[in-house]
């Protein structure tokens, strides 16, 4: 039975069982691995896409469940000439990965956390961003979101020997 | 990694004997081999590391992984400072996984740090000679024991860019025909200022790479660092941000399939039966395979491989560890410790007249802590692929050249059958060195079955219950003060698997110390978590330290001062992260700070943390100061991130994770119940550098061992309430 989902921008037509999660369909149908494998329960985050626009956890979605919808992962929030999104080039200018694994799906979910509040403050990050991170790059990510929301004094507060 | 790790894997081979695998090149030889490897039309390749090519790119290859802690842009700045290149044409790629590249430097680093007396500088060659052997043989490119800065950047990476450079000078100052003097370099030109006249490296490295130096290459002034020293940002973030970075986990190539696993529930068991039918129905599963504790189901893709797998009901036995539990292994190891007859002992001075002494105080107390797991966020992933009699395997692991050594044991078949292709990983921390990658030999025997490459998927389930822990462990610390509040004497008794002496650095001047271990093994596998046991001994010592400070009637800061030595660099350490919390000044109402003092893998780390305790009991670290005296620092930037991520990683160990047993099989299975600390709980962390010339330490694992005992102490500065085992959870509550 084939399923069709727009994945970035492009149509696809997927033929998998329909209880597939959304996250296999990604990374072994549509071969896009920037969407991570954490848990396979929704817990950590690091599947984590925006569908319609909303950050969904797909290792926990079937993909019968998003039939017609339009679904961005992280190969999809640059923009079509390349430049990276104010998140991205945040995350570089405050050097925040580590290992990395978890920060396609942390990246996800700051982008879909500024599309809902332009400004956020530390108490609405910390309720948006609970996306696991094992390396403790926590003091980094808030520090980007700060700087990328246009709230550079408040991201200096954030300090480690000076930077 | 512990010393015992590195005793091991430098003691196994050199007792060997460095001939009889037949890798005993001369260095020269070694050098040859290495430059063919990697060897491009008209490039020079330099001391086994450093190729320049004729464009001028400069790649540096890298006999360490990148686990996330950003060494390989330090091992980087490293050659390239010295090398005197430009940093915008330096490309780092993983050194090919053959002998060759064996890790000459690092076996350098271990061994010399295990020998029992200073190398004598006449006999250094030959020692190193001995080391470079030992390292082919073992065979050695291990990333672990928070070395890869200070051991392979100092002794190879820095050598390498020196001797390169030196090079390139003899070779520019006979082309010029002027003397080797007149010359200088910068990014990547040799300079001939008197006529102006310039060559690139590129038009040299070929000629250069087969000049042989007579004197050993001299290392930079740190005052003419152009790169060494600066936060420089890291090569491999920006792939890191954009999806494209690839991991074991995504790997892909034609026709492969995908195999997940399920082993045996209590470590130890077998796999008795299983009917693979309900397995074989699920729709693009292809095989069910029986191994000696685990049943494996090869499929098309990951989701049908696990539908097939949860379809299965297979039978394993347990091994006889069935009466296995957490409570028991901990009333067992209370009961060894009271028979007082260690397995191992160290330590100075008569600690039982010291403790018998009269008119001095005894304090007592007993600490506890559970089986933790490395949780990594990437799940154990390897592929394999058996073609014409050869073996191919791609993945993270943290000793490729060991791994692939392995792997071809595991498949019976010689090592030169075996190509490993690295890739980076998603977190390590201890959990993919050699000995622990038991996914080796599943993938090895599952791609056996197939004709196509295969990936192995461990479930999370399956690595939150097959891991390979940090020890549970109980301990027994008794000291006496003296009528002055002086410790008189300290005795640490310890029960776990492993003997933590040569790693545990007790740094305070006590007249009679000793460290007890009582061996205990269990049916788990300890593993090497972040660390190792500096960890659980920095929690007894550090908390104790704060409790024999409560009896002597003292500020836990003035009463550590007391007993390091006056100008000690653990003093200063000491006194900078008091200075920086405030420590004199109290907190706002309802916070308490405490302190921990730890050294580790030659750095010496001070946390202050200030923190709170919420109605329901749990602690929440608010601020968290660190200074580190690790000597140089290489990349300021991407050292705070190592401290400021042990930190973070140390928090969420004692606050919340615990693996328990019952009837010998681990209870928890996911994030579910074993959670991870989420950003809202997280700190703010202020790390300061105390930068000095002392030998370099280390930096993956230095910021881990404070945490919990500096919390512990907070704890009780909020509550009054000393709590000694972990994790703490909400057994503050008032």
């Amino acid at each position: 039975m084939a399923i069709d989902v727009e994945v970035n921008g492009r149509s696809f037509s997927i033929e998998a069982d329909p209880n597939t999660p959304l996250l296999w369909v990604i990374r072994e149908e549509l071969r896009l691995t920037g969407t991570k494998f954490g848990c396979g329960i929704g817990a950590c985050g690091a599947c984590s896409v925006h569908v319609d626009g909303e950050i969904t956890r797909s290792c926990i979605i079937p993909v019968a469940a998003v039939a017609g919808k339009s679904i961005t992962t992280i190969e999809g929030i640059s923009a079509p000439n390349g430049t990276l999104h104010p998140v991205q080039q945040a995350w570089i200018d405050a050097q925040v990965p580590q290992c990395g694994y978890c920060q396609s799906g942390q990246i996800m979910a700051a982008v879909a956390l500024i599309r809902k509040t332009a400004r956020p403050n530390p108490a609405h990050i910390d309720e948006a961003m609970t996306n696991i991170c094992r390396c403790g790059t926590y003091p980094r990510i808030r520090k980007a979101i700060l700087a990328a929301t246009g709230q550079a004094a408040a991201a200096a507060q954030e300090t480690y020997d000076g930077r | 990694m512990g010393v015992k790790r590195r005793a091991f894997l430098i003691g196994g081979a050199a007792l060997i004997g460095g001939g009889l695998f037949g890798v005993s090149w001369s260095e020269r030889a070694a050098s040859r081999r290495a430059a063919k490897l990697v060897a491009v039309d008209k490039a020079g390749v330099f001391q086994t590391w450093i190729r320049i090519a004729e464009d001028d790119t400069v790649t540096i290859f890298s006999p360490h992984v990148d686990i996330g802690q950003g060494s390989l842009t330090g091992l980087a700045q490293m050659a390239a400072d010295e090398l005197d290149a430009d940093w915008s044409r330096i490309v780092v790629e993983s050194a090919p996984v053959n002998a060759a590249f064996a890790n000459a430097p690092l076996a350098q680093g271990f061994g010399k740090e295990l020998l029992p007396f200073s190398v004598p500088p006449f006999l250094n060659g030959i020692v190193d000679s001995t080391f470079a052997m030992i390292a082919r043989n073992i065979p050695l490119q291990v990333t672990g024991g928070s070395s890869t800065v200070r051991a392979t950047g100092q002794m190879g990476m820095r050598v390498a860019g020196a001797a390169a450079r030196t090079s390139l000078i003899a070779t520019a100052a006979k082309r010029l025909s002027v003397p080797d003097s007149e010359l200088t370099t910068a990014k990547s030109q040799v300079i001939h200022a008197k006529s102006g006249r310039v060559l690139r490296y590129g038009e040299l490295a070929a000629e250069a790479a087969d000049l042989t130096l007579t004197a050993a290459p001299k290392f930079k002034d740190p005052k003419d660092y152009r790169l060494m020293g600066k936060p420089i940002p890291r090569l491999d973030i920006p792939a890191k941000v954009n999806g494209s970075a690839l991991y074991g986990m995504d790997v892909q190539l034609p026709d492969m399939r995908v195999a997940t696993i399920l082993a045996a529930p209590v470590r130890g068991g077998k796999l008795e039966s299983v009917d693979p039918a309900p397995a074989l129905g699920v729709k693009g599963v292809e095989k069910v395979i029986k191994l000696d504790s685990s049943v494996a189901v090869l499929a098309k893709g990951y989701w049908q491989a696990l539908t097939g797998l949860k379809a299965l009901s297979p039978k394993f036995s347990d091994g006889g560890h069935g009466a296995l539990s957490s409570a028991s292994i901990s009333a067992a190891q209370r009961a060894k410790i009271k028979m007082d007859k260690p397995d191992h002992k160290s330590g100075h001075g008569d600690v039982p007249a010291a403790l018998a002494a009269s008119g001095g105080k005894l304090v007592e107390a007993q600490y506890a802590v559970p089986f933790i797991h490395h949780a990594m966020m990437e799940p154990f992933a390897l592929t394999a692929h058996f073609k014409d009699g050869k073996l191919e395997l791609w993945g993270g692991v943290q000793d490729p050249l060991h791994s692939r050594k392995v792997a071809a044991e595991a498949a019976g078949i010689s090592v030169d059958q075996v190509t490993f292709h690295p890739t980076i990983m998603g977190g390590a921390f201890g959990r993919r060195l050699p000995g622990f990658c038991e996914i080796i030999g599943q993938v090895v025997q599952i791609a056996k079955q197939s004709p196509n490459p295969v990936k192995l998927i461990w479930s999370r389930e399956e690595e939150v219950k097959h891991g390979c822990y940090r020890p549970q462990a109980s301990a027994h610390l008794k000291a006496a003060l003296d009528k002055d509040g002086r410790i008189a004497g300290w005795s640490t008794d310890y029960a776990q698997s492993e003997d933590a002496a040569g790693e545990t650095r007790f740094v305070y001047d006590v007249a009679a110390f000793a460290l007890r271990h009582y061996e205990f093994a269990t049916n788990q596998h300890d593993g090497a978590w972040r660390s190792v046991n500096s960890n659980q001994n920095g929690f007894y010592c550090e908390s104790f330290m704060d409790e024999l400070a409560l009896a002597a009637g003292e500020d836990p800061y003035q009463f550590r001062r007391k007993h390091l030595p006056p100008g000690s660099r653990h003093l200063a350490v000491l006194d900078d992260a008091a200075k920086r919390s405030g420590w004199g000044t109290p907190p706002i109402a309802g916070r308490g700070r405490g302190m921990a003092l730890v050294e580790s893998f030659n750095t010496i780390v001070a946390h202050v943390i200030e923190a709170s305790v919420s109605a329901d009991g749990r602690p929440r670290a608010h601020k968290v100061w660190s200074s580190v005296d690790c000597g140089q620092v290489v990349n300021p930037d991407g050292a705070a991130a190592q401290i400021m991520g042990g930190i973070i990683m140390a928090l969420s160990t004692c606050v919340d994770e615990a693996i328990t047993l019952d009837q010998g099989a681990v209870v928890q299975s996911n994030f579910n119940d074993y959670p991870i600390l989420k950003l809202a709980e997280a700190p703010e962390v202020d790390v300061h550098f105390l930068e000095s010339t002392a030998s370099m330490g280390g930096l993956g694992e230095p910021g881990v061992p404070p945490t919990a005992p500096a919390l512990a102490n907070a704890i009780f500065a909020a509550t009054g309430k000393r709590i000694r085992q972990l994790p703490f959870r909400n057994q503050a509550k008032v």
